[in-house]
C-alpha cells in the first residue's frame, strides 16, 4: 500500500500539522519507506491470537489498583495558568473559534 | 581519587566517613559541567545554584545523623522528567518555555532519598531517536572517539544521549533515562557505561513526558552495575498516580549484584545472530557466554522466532501511541503558540505543531495518525498488537528453559554524526536487540564488555523475567567482573 499526496495531506490535516507544499513529496517518500518496511507483518500468522494491549508482562501483578474516587488536589488555578501562552482573567485565551 | 571518578557506592562511603562533603562533590561536578558541556552539549539546563543548595542541605542532614540512601549524590535528570519549577523541554521547541508546576514521581523519590540534581540532560526530541541528533537544543557529542580518528565526532546514541554522555564524561555520578525501544541501553552501550530498563510497571511514569505509554519505562545510568542497582531501588515502587505501576515489593537490587551466577541457565537466542553483524560483536557475545560459563552458569540455545518482526511492530505501536499522546501540544495551555493575525483556532493548532515539532516527531505522528485512521486500524494497529503478543509469548516459552538471556546490546559501536541519517529505517535498526524487551515488558540491562578495533565501547545485554531485575543484576555484575572494563573516553573530567 502506498500513500498518494492527497493522503499525505489528509493525514497531516488529521494530525493538525500544517504542511508546506515543498514538504509533501519528501514526507510522502519517507512515510512510504516506513510503511513499506512495516508491510512484512502481513506475513505473520496471527489467527486466534489475542492482541496485547498495554505494556504489563504476563507473570506480573494482574490487579489494576483502584483508588477512592475523591478530589486529591485543587485550588491551584494560578499554577495551571502559569504556562498559558495567552489568558484572559482565569481562562485560557484562544483565537476565534466561530464567526 | 578525583571526586568525579568515584562510583556512587564509593561516594556514599566517602561521604559517610566525612572524607568528602556533598558540597565538594557537587562543586567538582559543576566544574566538570562548566568545562565540558560547551563541547558535549549533554545538559540543556544546568541548575547550579539549586544543586549547591541541595548539597548543603544534604551535608546538614548527615551532620544530624539523618543521612538518606542517596544523600549528596549528584545526578543528571533526562529533560523528559518534569521537575517542579525547573524548565522541562523534552528537547522540543514546542516545550521550550515549559516550567512544570509538579514533580515526576521518579525524581521526587530520588530527592526524597537525598540526591542532588545538577541539571536536565539533552535527548532526542520527545525521546524519538537513537542518535540524539533530533534534539531542538542541538546534538550531543559522545565523549568517546575513534582511536585513529579523534576528530570525527560520534553520536552518544539516543534517546537518552545527554544522560549517557554526562555519566561517561564524569559530569554526573549517575543519571535518569527513559527507554521506549532502547533509549537507555543503546546510549549506555555507545558511551561505555551501564544502564537498565526495568520491567514495565517497576517505575512510575507519572510526570514523565509521555511518548508511547505501553512501552515507556524509566531507568538509571551509572558507571557500575551496583550503582545502577542503588539508583533503581530509589526510583522504583508503586505510585497511586500511575495505575500501570505495579504493586510489587522493591528488593535490595544492590545485594543481588553479589549473588553470582552458579547454576543459572543463560539463553542464547539464535535469531539474534544477524547477517552482516560485525565479527567483533559476535566474538564479544561468545566471550560473554564463556565468562558466565566459567562462573558456573550454563548457556542454553533458545529460539525467539518472532524477533524479526519486533521493529516493524514497534514502528506501528509506538507512533500510534505517540500520535495520541502528542495531541495535547496544541498551543493552548502551555508551550509554544504560533498564529497568524487572521488565524482561527484550527489554523493556530496547525501552525503551532508545524513550528513546534521537528521532522522525526512529525513523521512519527503522521505514521501513528495513519495507522489509527478509519479503515487502517485493523490492518496495522490491531495486527501489530497481535504480533506483539506473539513476541511476548516467545519469551514466556523461553523462561521455561532459562533464567536470563544474553545478547549483544547494539548491532554496532557508536557511529559518526551525519552517518545513517538519510533513511529513517536505517536509523531504526539500531534498536534491533533492545526493542523486544520493551514490547514484552521485560527488564534489560546493558553493560560495557569490550572495545572494538577502533577503541570504541561495545556492550552486552541481559534480559530477565518480569520483575526479576535481581537475576539481571547478578548476571550483569558477573559480566562486569569478568570484563574488567577499564577504558576511558577521551573527553572526561580531569583528562
Amino acid at each position: 500500500m502506498s500513500l498518494d499526496t492527497a493522503t499525505v495531506r489528509r493525514v497531516a490535516a488529521l494530525a493538525r500539522i500544517r504542511l508546506e507544499e515543498a514538504e509533501v513529496a519528501r514526507l510522502q517518500a519517507e512515510l512510504n519507506g516506513i510503511l513499506g518496511w512495516i508491510e512484512q507483518l502481513r506475513s505473520v500468522d496471527t489467527e486466534g491470537v489475542e492482541p496485547m494491549a498495554g505494556g504489563a508482562p504476563r507473570g506480573g501483578p494482574t490487579r489494576m489498583p483502584m483508588r477512592e474516587d475523591v478530589v486529591t488536589e485543587g485550588n491551584i488555578r494560578e499554577l495551571i495558568l502559569a504556562n498559558a501562552p495567552d489568558r484572559e482573567g482565569d481562562f485560557f485565551a484562544v483565537p476565534k473559534v466561530v464567526e | 581519587m578525583r571526586p568525579t571518578d568515584l562510583t556512587i557506592a564509593g561516594a556514599l562511603e566517602a561521604l559517610g566517613r566525612r572524607a568528602l562533603s556533598a558540597e565538594e562533590l557537587t562543586r567538582a561536578h559543576l566544574e566538570a559541567i562548566e568545562a565540558l558541556n560547551p563541547r558535549l552539549n549533554a545538559l540543556i539546563t544546568v541548575t547550579a545554584e539549586q544543586a549547591l543548595a541541595q548539597a548543603r542541605e544534604s551535608d546538614a542532614r548527615r551532620t544530624r545523623g539523618e543521612a538518606r540512601p542517596l544523600d549528596g549524590i549528584p545526578l543528571a535528570i533526562k529533560d523528559l522528567f518534569c521537575t517542579a519549577g525547573v524548565r522541562t523541554t523534552a528537547a522540543s521547541r514546542i516545550l521550550h518555555n515549559f516550567v512544570p508546576p509538579y514533580e515526576s514521581t521518579v525524581t521526587a523519590q530520588l530527592r526524597r532519598d537525598g540526591a542532588v540534581f545538577l541539571g536536565k540532560a539533552n535527548l532526542d526530541e520527545f525521546a524519538m531517536g537513537s542518535s540524539n541528533l533530533t534534539s531542538a537544543f542541538g546534538p550531543v557529542e559522545n565523549p568517546w572517539s575513534r582511536r585513529n580518528d579523534p576528530e570525527t565526532r560520534l553520536v552518544p546514541g539516543g534517546s537518552s544521549g545527554g544522560s549517557a554522555a554526562a555519566v561517561a564524561a564524569r559530569m554526573a555520578l549517575g543519571a535518569t533515562g527513559t527507554d521506549t525501544g532502547g533509549s537507555i541501553r543503546q546510549p549506555a552501550a555507545f558511551c561505555g557505561i551501564v544502564g537498565i530498563k526495568p520491567t514495565y510497571g517497576r517505575c512510575s511514569r507519572y510526570g514523565i513526558v509521555a511518548f508511547a505509554s505501553s512501552l515507556d519505562q524509566a531507568g538509571p545510568f551509572a558507571r557500575t552495575v551496583e550503582d545502577c542497582a542503588i539508583l533503581l531501588r530509589s526510583m522504583s515502587g508503586h505510585d497511586p498516580k500511575d495505575s500501570t505501576s505495579a504493586e510489587v515489593p522493591v528488593p535490595d537490587f544492590a545485594a543481588a549484584c553479589r549473588r553470582g551466577v552458579r547454576g543459572l541457565r543463560i539463553g542464547v537466542p539464535k535469531e539474534y545472530r544477524l547477517d552482516g553483524m560485525p565479527a567483533e560483536i559476535e566474538a564479544l557475545w561468545r566471550q560473554g557466554l564463556e565468562w558466565l560459563r566459567a562462573e558456573g552458569a550454563e548457556p542454553v540455545e533458545i529460539s525467539l522466532p518472532h524477533t524479526q518482526y519486533a521493529l516493524p511492530t514497534y514502528y506501528i505501536v509506538a507512533p500510534a501511541e505517540a500520535s495520541s499522546n502528542l495531541a495535547r501540544y496544541d498551543g493552548v495551555r502551555y508551550g509554544l503558540r504560533v498564529a497568524a493575525p487572521d488565524s482561527d483556532l484550527r489554523d493556530m493548532y496547525e501552525r503551532t505543531r508545524a513550528a513546534g515539532f521537528g521532522q522525526e516527531v512529525k513523521r512519527r505522528i503522521m505514521i501513528g495518525t495513519y495507522v489509527l485512521s478509519a479503515g487502517y486500524y485493523e490492518a496495522y494497529y490491531l495486527k501489530a498488537q497481535k504480533v506483539r503478543a506473539l513476541i511476548a509469548r516467545d519469551f514466556e516459552r523461553a523462561w521455561e528453559r532459562v533464567d536470563a538471556i544474553l545478547t549483544p546490546a547494539t548491532p554496532s559501536a557508536a557511529f559518526a554524526m551525519g552517518e545513517r541519517t538519510d533513511d529513517p529505517v536505517t536509523m531504526y535498526l539500531n534498536d534491533v536487540f533492545t526493542v523486544t524487551a520493551n514490547l514484552a515488558g521485560l527488564p534489560g540491562l546493558a553493560v560495557p564488555a569490550g572495545l572494538d578495533a577502533e577503541g570504541l565501547p561495545l556492550g552486552l545485554q541481559v534480559i530477565g523475567r518480569p520483575f526479576d531485575e535481581e537475576t539481571v543484576f547478578a548476571v550483569g555484575a558477573a559480566l562486569e567482573r569478568a570484563a574488567d572494563f577499564k577504558a576511558l573516553p577521551r573527553v572526561r573530567a580531569g583528562a
